[in-house]
């Protein structure tokens, strides 16, 4: 508008050509998936959450016959006849919204057997009812023999509020909930990266042996479900455990079980971010300290601390929005210690409160939110550092600090071969622990409940189709936004939308998709209870990481590639198919690679959605645990362990294949 | 066309190929673009030219349809472009990071617009190596990009630019990222190949050498105006403001007052100069370039050359205050007590300084030739900025 005063004379209008048509139909399209994905059902949610129902007496009207069957005009309202009969009081009008509400309650003299002939009818179209399971609605007179009155049930009316967020916070068992999951976050995130960081610093600074190796292992909880520790510390920690006089008393059913496991599955995770923190920190300063004569210990302090800060602070906030949202974990080894992600779980599998459901996602989305927001102002500040780097830092030799490094790697490498090799030998014994012979029968999945082989097979389908089509909508998604001229509104929508998923708890998502996918008015709901919406769920739950992998490839590139091909006069698609996509294969696959791992592993937004015909692997792990075949649980978690390892082998041949073939180009 | 648009058409051609009519340019509040008008002439090498951020690269990619103007006119060929995409426009584009697609040969870089345009393959691959031949790298067509050296690379893109014979070419800062013995080499063979050619050339650079070497016109632009258009030697030596005048070049610059009639006042040092319009005892610059400046006295000239001051009024003496030895000349650093606290720069050379005997300390008989001086109102960026510093 401002722009309008200062420049005089006729605007410029663009003619699109083409090619910008394509490209706007294409973030259209990809935005109206992450519309129909993510922000729809998260709304679908939230209304959810906001939503209660009770019954509206003062809606419905009686009239009852004499024993004749004959009807004097008498016009009851049911509100009336609560307030004569007292046969329901405030507290039991407010309900869910499956609530039935019997009626023969208002009659005291009803007796199903009499030849009392009843009319029932509510006030206006909003009133509801059900006779047997036939849907009435509206003012016509519904009349039933006694026999069939006993099956007129009221349903509620649904009105907005907070009235659910009052019952959550008054309901003590709920709350404490809240105080453990942030209470186990922070605990877990203190430990898990002040141990990343030392394994991170050993890696980086010192001149120890095999490095290769212990980074491979340490990289390894990433390959299973979060919950499979927990399956470890059972066995070694639990009542029957090897280790139990350890516990000394303590139960690992609970907070104790509970850091462990995820300390072990977000170790990794911490470990890259400050990893790559230390990696570019300049070893000018460093010389510079030397020639200070500054100890090493005011060297640490005063060089190498603030240049890992944001890597730390990044890595804190991540292992603390990981524990905070994971299921898994807690639901195995938590016991009676009740935790946010495991509440929903509860509410909804257990007691089929999808409101109260949705309330405790609410309450999990803040802390969420909060985490994701900091981690994102941080993740900038550390690549205007990267930018500014200079010197790579080469250690030097110094035996006893790296005896002290490689001692310290291996109790962390134990720790973590350690856990999976209870889960493999947990697998392969007959019954722990009376009889400890060899046995391949804890495989029989197809004797156990959770799905059998067939759900290994389906998460193996899963995590392919995952990987093909979440690949193929991420890069394009991610080319779209990135190589657009204008239409900044539009491309700042899609940003934000991509950035989201990160912050939504799997648990949160996939009671979404729930409250969106399974409404019977969405033309969508067909997908519901099929591969589809638990590829689609999947997608969008590991979509940002795989979108910013590809954003950061794309702005490698040469920003004026673009410019000339359009000056050639060469479409955009042909650019992209014979440059941008093979220069940006690395990338590609690794965002195919991402994807696979995480299909194969996730528990937490696919635990609602799956049906008998789509059982999942790892969903499969969660159910045999529960079902106390902890041993075949053991076996299942450790076969996801062992497909991630050959996919990860194989992406690690096909890409070096590839590369050979047609990235060339890089060397000299 | 309206050929009668411009008053004096340079001598290449007289059919104006590039109108730019009254382009303006704004982000934001920004205004990076303000009233530019300008025509180039078919055949013709145009340099945009002027220091960072002047809306010389604006102007281009204006040009290209890169980033469309706020409001204004572009004309090429006859034909209203100025909301075309640039797809529907005719330019090649060579870029300063050469922006060749490094996952394909050199041959396929340089055929990637010839394809899909009804050529057989036979006859993308003669033309493929008919511009191999042309920019001087037969036999490179099956290597990569990032095999080649930096001058090199630029020349597969210049190649790939005039591969589907552009009617127009467009070229930005070209030669910035290459080491500056290779830019000097470069610049000679760009120009050649565009007088070869006969495209219709704009080029946009910071770097007044480039500018001045290879350009038919300049176009020296400074904080989204057009400051000059010129030949090069116009713009040297006739530069029409200040900022073009310091811009190009270098410039002794003293503060001083007009006279009536055609002379100024620098110090107590009356100086005759061209006419001027200035009001008598107005505030002004007074500026002269280095090498303007002509020395006098014994050994002043070569043997047998006859030392005559044309001008005695414009001779006076100075003092050596320094000196510094650059190769193929001398600065000598002047002062005078006539001419107060300002300080001159002259470039004398090497031959003139061993004959005088040139020291520091040593006093000098200079004169400053009436016609090479030039006056500029004093507070000249204010007012012709318009008002930009208030946007």
């Amino acid at each position: 508008m401002r722009a309008k005063s200062i420049v005089p004379g006729k605007r410029v209008k663009p003619k699109l050509g083409s090619d910008d048509w394509i490209m706007r139909g294409f973030i259209a399209l990809i935005a109206i998936y992450l519309v129909i994905a993510l922000a729809f059902p998260l709304y679908a949610m939230l209304s959810k959450a906001f939503s209660t129902y009770h019954y509206d007496l003062g809606q419905f009207e009686f009239q009852v016959s004499d024993q004749e069957g004959q009807f004097d005009g008498t016009i009851l309202s049911a509100r009336e006849l609560n307030e004569k009969q007292q046969a329901y009081s405030q507290q039991e009008l407010s309900t869910g919204s499956g609530g039935r509400l019997a009626v023969t309650n208002f009659f005291p003299d009803f007796s199903f057997r009499s030849t009392v002939l009843y009319k029932v009818r509510g006030i206006d179209d909003n009133a509801v009812f059900l006779v047997g399971s036939e849907r009435k609605s509206g003012t016509v007179w519904q009349e039933v023999d006694s026999n069939k009155f006993r099956k007129v049930v009221l349903r509620p009316v649904k009105s907005t509020g907070l009235s659910n967020f009052s019952i959550y916070f008054s309901t003590p068992a709920l709350v404490r909930s809240i105080k453990n999951s942030l209470l186990i976050s922070a605990i877990s995130t203190i430990i898990t990266v002040s141990l990343a960081f030392w394994f991170a610093y050993s890696l980086n600074r010192s001149c120890m042996r095999f490095k290769g190796v212990f980074r491979l292992i340490a990289m390894a909880p990433i390959l299973v479900p979060s919950l499979l520790p927990g399956i470890a510390l059972v066995y070694l920690f639990g009542n029957q455990g090897m280790l139990k006089s350890v516990m000394m008393g303590e139960s690992i059913y609970g907070p104790y079980g509970i850091v462990a496991g995820s300390v072990f599955f977000t170790f990794p995770h911490a470990m890259l971010i400050i990893t790559t923190a230390l990696a570019i920190s300049d070893a000018r300063l460093y010389e510079a300290a030397v020639s200070l004569r500054a100890s090493p210990w005011r060297t640490f302090w005063t060089v190498t601390i603030p240049g890992a800060r944001y890597g730390l602070i990044s890595a804190a906030f991540v292992v603390f929005n990981l524990v905070i949202t994971d299921f898994g974990l807690p639901k195995v080894i938590g016991g009676q210690f009740n935790m946010l992600a495991v509440d929903i779980y509860k509410q909804v599998i257990g007691q089929q409160n999808f409101e109260m459901g949705a309330v405790v996602s609410v309450v999990l989305l803040i802390p969420a939110l909060f985490a994701f927001a900091i981690d994102r102002i941080v993740q900038r500040k550390q690549v205007a550092l990267l930018s500014a780097r200079s010197v790579v830092y080469e250690p030097k030799p110094n035996r006893g600090f790296d005896w002290l490094c490689f001692s310290y790697c291996a109790l962390i490498a134990i720790f973590i071969v350690g856990i999976l090799g209870v889960c493999q030998y947990a697998a392969l014994i007959k019954f722990w622990p009376y009889d400890l012979s060899l046995s391949l029968k804890n495989y029989a999945f197809d004797l156990m409940d959770g799905g059998g082989w067939a759900a290994y097979r389906n998460s193996i389908k899963l995590a392919s189709l995952t990987a093909l089509f979440g690949t193929v909508v991420v890069f394009i998604g991610a080319y779209m936004v990135e190589k657009t001229q204008g239409f900044s509104v539009g491309r700042a929508g899609f940003q934000f939308l991509a950035m989201l998923p990160m912050a939504i708890p799997g648990m949160v998502l996939g009671l979404a998709y729930i409250f969106f996918f399974n409404n019977p008015n969405n033309p969508l709901n067909f997908i519901y209870g099929t591969m589809t919406i638990l590829v689609l769920c999947t997608v969008t739950h590991f979509y940002t990481v795989s979108h910013l992998t590809a954003v950061t490839a794309l702005k490698q590139m040469d920003n004026e590639f673009e410019s000339v091909s359009s000056s050639l006069k060469q479409p955009f698609y042909k650019l992209f198919v014979r440059v941008s996509v093979p220069v940006c294969l690395p990338a590609i696959l690794d965002i195919s690679i991402y994807l696979f791992v995480n299909a194969m592993t996730t528990v937490s937004a696919v635990v609602f959605l799956y049906s008998s015909g789509t059982a999942l692997a790892s969903v499969a792990v969660l159910n045999m645990d529960d079902a106390g075949d902890v041993a075949p649980a053991a076996a299942m978690g450790m076969m996801i362990f062992y497909t991630n390892i050959i996919a990860r082998t194989v992406h690690a041949l096909v890409s070096r294949g590839v590369l050979k073939r047609t990235q060339s180009w890089r060397t000299r | 066309m309206n050929k009668n648009h411009t008053a004096n058409p340079p001598n290449a051609s007289n059919t104006p190929f590039l109108t730019i009519k009254d382009l303006w340019k704004a982000f934001g509040k920004f205004v990076a673009l303000r009233e530019i008008s300008l025509e180039v002439f078919e055949g013709e090498f145009v340099c945009f030219l002027g220091p960072s951020g002047c809306g010389k690269t604006t102007l281009l990619r204006a040009i290209a349809g890169l980033d469309l103007q706020t409001s204004g006119e572009i004309e090429q060929g006859g034909n209203d472009i100025s909301n075309l995409p640039p797809a529907e426009r005719d330019f090649g584009i060579v870029f300063q990071s050469y922006a060749l697609f490094p996952n394909l040969t050199i041959e396929k870089n340089i055929a990637f617009g010839l394809e899909n345009t009804g050529k057989g393959k036979a006859e993308v691959s003669a033309r493929v190596n008919e511009l191999l031949e042309l920019v001087g790298l037969p036999d490179q067509g099956k290597k990569y990009p990032a095999q080649l050296s930096g001058g090199q690379q630029q020349r597969i893109a210049l190649a790939r630019a005039i591969a589907t014979e552009p009617g127009l070419l467009l070229l930005d800062e070209p030669l910035s990222a290459l080491d500056a013995k290779v830019r000097v080499f470069l610049r000679h063979e760009i120009k050649e190949l565009q007088r070869k050619l006969g495209v219709t050339t704009v080029m946009v650079t910071h770097d007044q050498e480039e500018g001045l070497s290879m350009a038919d016109r300049i176009v020296v632009m400074n904080h989204g105006i057009i400051e000059q258009v010129g030949t090069p030697a116009e713009i040297y030596r006739d530069p029409q403001t200040l900022f073009v005048a310091d811009f190009i070049g270098e410039m002794n610059q003293m503060a001083g007052k007009a006279l009536s009639g055609s002379s100024v006042q620098v110090g107590q040092q009356k100086l005759s100069c061209p006419d001027h319009e200035f009001k008598n005892g107005s505030q002004v610059i007074v500026a002269v370039r280095p090498e303007d400046i002509v020395p006098h006295g014994k050994g002043a000239r070569s043997q047998g050359a006859k030392d005559t001051i044309k001008t005695p009024g414009n001779a006076f003496e100075v003092i050596v205050s320094d000196m510094e030895f650059l190769g193929s000349f001398w600065r000598a650093s002047l002062q005078s007590s006539k001419l107060g606290d300002a300080r001159l720069i002259a470039n004398l050379s090497i031959n003139a300084v061993h004959r005088m005997s040139v020291e520091i300390g040593k006093t000098l008989k200079i004169e400053i030739p009436p016609e090479r001086i030039k006056v500029f109102p004093p507070s000249q960026k204010v007012s012709q900025g318009s008002g930009l510093e208030d946007v």
